[in-house]
């Protein structure tokens, strides 16, 4: 379930009386409800489901996370040399 | 998208009325009326102009491709076209899929009664550019009116017919066993055109119809290579469509590279955001081939050497394994079986 | 598109693949929650490239699949009557009820309108006062959010023509649930991404504890999948239950505390019936009586209509992990996608749609 896509904030508004903004998933752009994320501000992304914003994504967390993993994965494959079996490029 | 540029544009005739009427329809003065001030003037041509009830046709000598299409598209205007640009463009196509260029269309027209005249004019000037541009001419037509909510705006049944050259037999049959399968480009332009326009304002889409009349690529790729297996245009039901029409008809099996598949930045965008998959979205401006597994480098360059095949990309390859079954290769090197879809793929949540 | 490609990369992907590879040495039962982590699973063949040891078991996070027969019947019951506009999401418009879907209410007069998000279905009730306009509120936690601030937001602008089909469901209770299960085989889980960026982490540490069962936030992607299963897999080889978020982009450890606001203004915790599983305590939630006048079960009074299952369908195994779809006789023969005997093979979430999607070529050849 719950599929949510994230995307980048290029405006925010008002609209009627609801915390209002316009998404940008490169290129593809909608307008989303941002009452749920009230902090939220232009040039944060936000995972958006079902025309709500539902979070502001942490790019710092996101960022450690991938290097952290990068390096812990090609340590790993290092230590264990030619025998470490990958699958298959295809 | 066309790449010639459009004829400046076309104020609209006066009429005695801004809506149509039902007495447009009845064939009497106000029908007469609508065919001089609107339909003539924007198709006219030798044949057409005779008025009579039935065009009489030369015909070059050989086989007759004929085909036949109706287009109930809504929104009637969308981004990169309208409902008369699909009218030719997809009737056009239709015939040129078998090599034959395209001659002559009809145009059948039922008209809801209320339809502004601005937007029948409108639909009627992009029918004869895109006429224009696809060099073919609709000799002859008809117009009815039905009462509001009968239908829907407008519209339109297009039958048009070519001759296939000497020499050339393209059909969903003939793929054989190392067979290139070639994409012309993009997926899913159009179909998420009209999808991201219909939700309104909610939807601020840059996307735009791919609509274009495809046989000039066609006469490319048939100048490089006359024995191309197949040739269709994945209309509705997308790719996966077209591809599960192949395999079925020449039992054969397909594989497929996903990462040999283009979707636009922004048509992505929007797939990812309704939870719909580019490969069963409409396309109205590409076409799929399968051509002699020798004959694909110069079909691939041939076509990318032309205005609607810029980013033809060979997309797979047919195999004597799993006959019937179209198999994609994913990025991480695992395989999924690509179906005919069941029924229009509609935006989820879930 | 940032903050998916990264989460596609074929290279980490075929690392993280080794690493659990390298990581297994023993078989593994992993539940994955959420119907949106099958699909992925799925699309991208996961399960084809992970280790045989590893199980892959798809769990009932398809609102869809678990939303009880009656109250598709109630939705077309209310479809039908004059002077509604019916809405939905798209994906309850094919599900059958016991006799039709919401297509066929539509193509038999009913006004049944797709809305992409339920302030669509606010403005339809704006647009026209003189029609009731429902909306199928149908979801897990991550849905519930949205669909609560619709109906606040009808009640603030006193919008008496505007009420809800409610028909939520909570992740957590069916843990426990399947957990408390003689018959459970499910060793680790991972927990979903997105209901979590809603809930928070908290109501999965009890649980974690009592079955001493490894929990893993996770997202939507390859890589997050198998990141997921890495952790996952990881604690069971060391004999650890703690619960761990993978999916630390979106998911905070308290959750979204605007969005839980406004599920508890409007909804209340109440007992619920999951198809093909049957009643599991305090696992729904209800409209409070505060906003009565825009639940549509009451306006409509089609509480009365209940329903029973076709026969053949396992749907209810299926969504608990304990028959996987091709095990099933009806499986690709008398059920598919074109003539679904439940809602697992209709909905493009459900784990036998998935399957049939993805798997036919395998399990037919």
């Amino acid at each position: 379930m719950c599929l949510a896509v994230p995307g980048k904030v290029i405006a925010i508004m008002e609209e009627g009386g609801l915390k209002t903004g316009r998404i940008d998933y490169s290129g593809m752009v909608n307008t989303v409800c941002l009452e749920l994320v009230p902090d939220i501000v232009v040039g944060q992304y936000t995972v958006v489901h079902a025309g709500f914003a539902l979070s502001i994504i942490d790019e710092a967390e996101a960022l450690q996370s991938l290097e952290t993993w990068a390096e812990f994965l090609e340590l790993q494959r290092v230590a264990d040399g030619p025998g470490r079996s990958e699958p298959e490029n295809p | 998208m066309n790449p010639v540029p459009p004829r400046l544009s076309c104020p609209l005739p006066i009429m005695d009325h801004d809506r149509v009427q039902l007495a447009h329809g009845s064939g009497g003065l106000l029908s007469a009326q609508l065919i001089d001030r609107l339909f003539l003037p924007r198709f006219a041509n030798p044949i057409l102009n005779r008025l009579e009830d039935q065009a009489t046709l030369e015909l070059p000598a050989g086989r007759v491709a004929m085909s036949t299409d109706t287009f109930v598209v809504d929104p009637i205007f969308f981004p990169g076209g309208s409902i008369g640009d699909l009218a030719v463009n997809g009737t056009v196509n239709d015939v040129a899929m078998s090599g034959a260029p395209p001659l002559y269309l009809a145009a059948a027209f039922v008209l809801e009664e209320g339809l502004p005249m601005a937007d029948l004019h409108r639909v009627l000037v992009a029918m004869e550019e895109a006429a224009r541009v696809a060099g073919v001419v609709v000799v002859t037509g008809d117009t009815k009116v039905v009462p509001r909510g009968a239908c829907d705006k407008i519209f339109i049944t297009t039958t048009g017919i070519g001759v296939v050259p000497e020499g050339v037999t393209i059909s969903a049959a003939s793929l054989r066993p190392g067979d290139a399968i070639i994409l012309s480009g993009t997926l899913a332009d159009h179909g998420m055109a009209i999808l991201t326009t219909r939700q309104g304002l909610s939807f601020h889409s840059r996307i735009q119809s791919d609509t274009a009349a495809l046989y000039g690529l066609v006469a490319a790729m048939l100048a490089v290579c006359p024995t191309i297996h197949a040739l269709r245009d994945p209309t509705r039901g997308g790719a996966a469509t077209t591809l599960n029409e192949f395999v079925r008809s020449s039992r054969v099996g397909i594989e497929l590279e996903e990462g040999r598949i283009t979707v636009r930045p922004e048509v992505q965008g929007a797939c990812e955001v309704l939870g719909i998959d580019p490969l069963f979205v409409a396309n109205e401006g590409k076409l799929i081939a399968a051509v002699p597994g020798e004959a694909a480098a110069g079909v691939l360059a041939a076509m990318r050497n032309h205005p609607q095949g810029r980013e033809a990309a060979i997309i797979g390859r047919v195999t004597a394994q799993h006959p019937g079954l179209v198999v994609l290769r994913t990025a991480l090197g695992a395989e999924r079986i690509v179906e005919m879809p069941v029924a229009e793929q509609l935006p989820r949540i879930c | 598109m940032r903050f998916v490609d990264e989460y596609r990369d074929p290279e980490l992907a075929r690392r993280l693949l080794a690493e659990i590879r390298a990581t297994v040495t023993r078989p593994w039962t992993i539940m994955e929650i959420c119907g949106g982590q099958t699909h992925a699973i799925m699309k991208h063949g996961l399960d084809q490239l992970l280790p045989p040891e590893i199980e892959l078991v798809h769990g009932p996070g398809c609102p869809v699949c678990v939303t009880p027969l009656e109250k598709i019947d109630r939705a077309i019951a209310i479809a039908g009557r004059p002077a509604v506009i019916f809405t939905s999401f798209g994906d309850m418009l094919r599900v059958p009820g016991s006799c039709q879907d919401l297509f066929m209410v539509r193509a038999a007069g009913g006004d049944v309108r797709m809305v992409y998000s339920p302030l669509e279905a606010v403005k339809l009730a704006r647009q026209y006062p003189e029609c009731e306009v429902v909306f199928f509120a149908v979801g897990f936690e991550t849905t519930a959010p949205g669909n609560a601030l619709a109906i606040r937001q009808a009640a603030r602008e006193g919008l008496a023509n505007f009420s809800a089909l409610a028909s939520h469901v909570l992740v957590a209770p069916a843990m426990r649930y399947l957990l408390s299960q003689p018959t459970n085989r499910v060793q680790g889980f991972l927990a979903a991404g997105h209901v979590c960026t809603v809930m928070g982490l908290e109501e999965y540490e009890p649980l974690a504890a009592e079955f001493k069962v490894p929990m893993v936030v996770t997202g939507f992607e390859p890589v997050d999948i198998l990141e997921g299963i890495l952790l996952t897999v990881r604690q069971l080889e060391k004999g650890e239950h703690r619960v761990e978020n993978q999916y630390g982009r979106s998911v905070q450890p308290r959750g979204n505390p605007a969005a839980r606001q406004v599920i508890d203004e409007v909804f209340e915790v109440a007992d619920r019936g999951w198809r093909g599983i049957g009643i599991i305590p305090a696992s729904g939630l209800a409209i409070r009586a505060r906003y009565a006048s825009h639940d549509a079960e009451k306006k409509f009074a089609v509480t009365a209509i209940t329903a029973t299952e076709p026969t053949g369908c396992v749907s209810g195994r299926i969504l608990q992990g304990l028959t996987k779809p091709p095990a099933c006789p009806a499986f690709g023969r008398a059920c598919s996608p074109a003539h679904p005997l439940g809602a697992t093979m209709v909905s493009s979430e459900g784990a036998c749609a998935a399957y049939y999607r993805y798997q036919r070529r395998a399990v037919l050849s």
